[in-house]
């Protein structure tokens, strides 16, 4: 039952709580760049999903299977880094391969992940957060669906503010920084939520 | 191209955070103080360097086709270096940039310089371009970890500026500070900008 417990706060946490975007800023590029779009924001959100609960896993192995036994810990970074990179060319090929549709639509944004600072992000997090395998299965895919939570929401937004008068030297970046703020403090609201 | 040139783009030109909009991550997560932008900036202006350095010397022996790979482990190997000696010799420091420090790797800044600058000039050039770069990221995760320490806590470098009746806005030090600072020094530049713009038309 406690793990259950554990479970439950570790998806609440990394949705809400300490949204990837909103309070650990893990993931701003993509957040700013992809968020123009509505259905583009989804698309990304779906692929980031789907790299980072697989880069949760395969990192976590390679944590625990390789580097712990050969004490070469401290090379954690470039390990990951490149588990990482060769696993988004990998997901690529498969996706080419199996689904040509999905590939359409999500072909763009796979190799934007790579340098995408969440996959980084989560996979160093769930080694210090010491959380088994499951769980790290179940924070990779928590952080990516807060991920996809603000992008989404965000992009919605910025489709309106397109069509708003803005004063000229906030368009761009500097309103969508503005507006992201604003979002943060909603997202600040959620803080309480676990004692 | 003078080296004087190449230097300054990066630190007023091409600031990466003012005007290329390159690396939020760090830029919003770690500038709670100044002192923390100062870190962060020192941080990536060695790794910046050492690899626009090393990728330069390599650039004609990295096939094409596997070059993104081979800059990432370069860039990587200097970062695990940073890692080990802030530990070492600065460990309150390490502790509180913590996770940000291994991000550097996917800073887009250091990848975007290697393929843009370093793998089509010389040694030197890179390498000064790598500074400068650095130091434009330094200056600018310093000025807004400044106006958020000032209005956050009161305090500047951890020096008390306002006395005890100040109110701390605790806002700025949080999340949603940094997007709003953020914000309006984008918004002021562009202002700054459009009246110099507005200027050379007159003077035309």
């Amino acid at each position: 039952m406690a793990y259950l417990g554990k479970i439950f706060i570790i998806l609440l946490s990394s949705i809400l709580i300490n949204n990837f975007i909103m309070s650990r800023f893990l993931g701003i590029c993509p957040f700013l760049g992809v968020s123009k779009r509505v259905s583009t924001a989804v698309g990304m959100g779906a692929a980031v999903t789907f790299v980072m609960a697989m880069a949760s896993v395969i990192t976590y192995l390679a944590h625990y299977f390789i580097l712990v036994p050969l004490e070469m810990e401290y090379m954690q970074t470039l390990a990951f880094i490149l588990i990482i990179a060769a696993l988004v060319q990998f997901v690529e090929m498969v996706i080419q391969k199996m689904s040509p549709s999905l590939y359409q639509a999500l072909g763009v944004y796979l190799p934007l992940i790579t340098t995408n600072c969440a996959v980084l992000g989560v996979a160093i997090l769930n080694i210090d957060e010491g959380y088994d395998l499951f769980l790290t299965l179940i924070n990779g895919i928590a952080g990516a669906l807060g991920f996809t939570l603000a992008i989404v929401l965000f992009a919605g937004i910025r489709e309106r503010l397109e069509m708003s008068d803005i004063p000229e030297p906030f368009k761009g970046f500097p309103i969508a920084m503005i507006t992201a703020g604003l979002m943060s403090v909603a997202f600040l609201g959620f803080q309480g939520l676990i004692k | 191209m003078k080296v004087k040139d190449v230097l300054l783009n990066g630190i007023i030109k091409e600031n990466p955070t003012f005007r290329l909009v390159l690396g939020m991550c760090p830029t919003l997560a770690v500038t709670t103080a100044a002192v923390n932008g100062v870190a962060m900036g020192l941080a990536v202006i060695f790794v910046l360097a050492s690899s626009n350095l090393v990728i330069s010397l390599l650039r004609n022996f990295i096939p094409n086709k596997v070059r993104i790979p081979a800059y990432v482990v370069i860039i990587a190997a200097f970062v695990t270096i940073v890692g080990m000696l802030m530990e070492a010799f600065v460990p309150q420091l390490y502790k509180a940039l913590g996770l940000f420090i291994p991000l550097i790797v996917v800073n887009c800044i250091i990848l975007a310089r290697a393929e843009s600058f370093a793998s089509k000039y010389n040694p030197f050039y890179s390498l000064i371009d790598g500074i400068g770069m650095g130091i434009g990221f330094t200056v600018a995760l310093t000025i807004l970890g400044a106006i958020r320490e000032l209005l956050g806590a009161g305090t500047i470098f951890g020096v008390s500026l306002f006395g005890q009746g100040f109110e701390p806005a605790i806002i700025m030090i949080l999340p949603p500070g940094a997007f709003i600072t953020l914000g309006l020094i984008l918004a002021l530049l562009n202002k700054l900008d459009q009246k110099r713009q507005q200027k050379q038309i007159k003077q035309a």
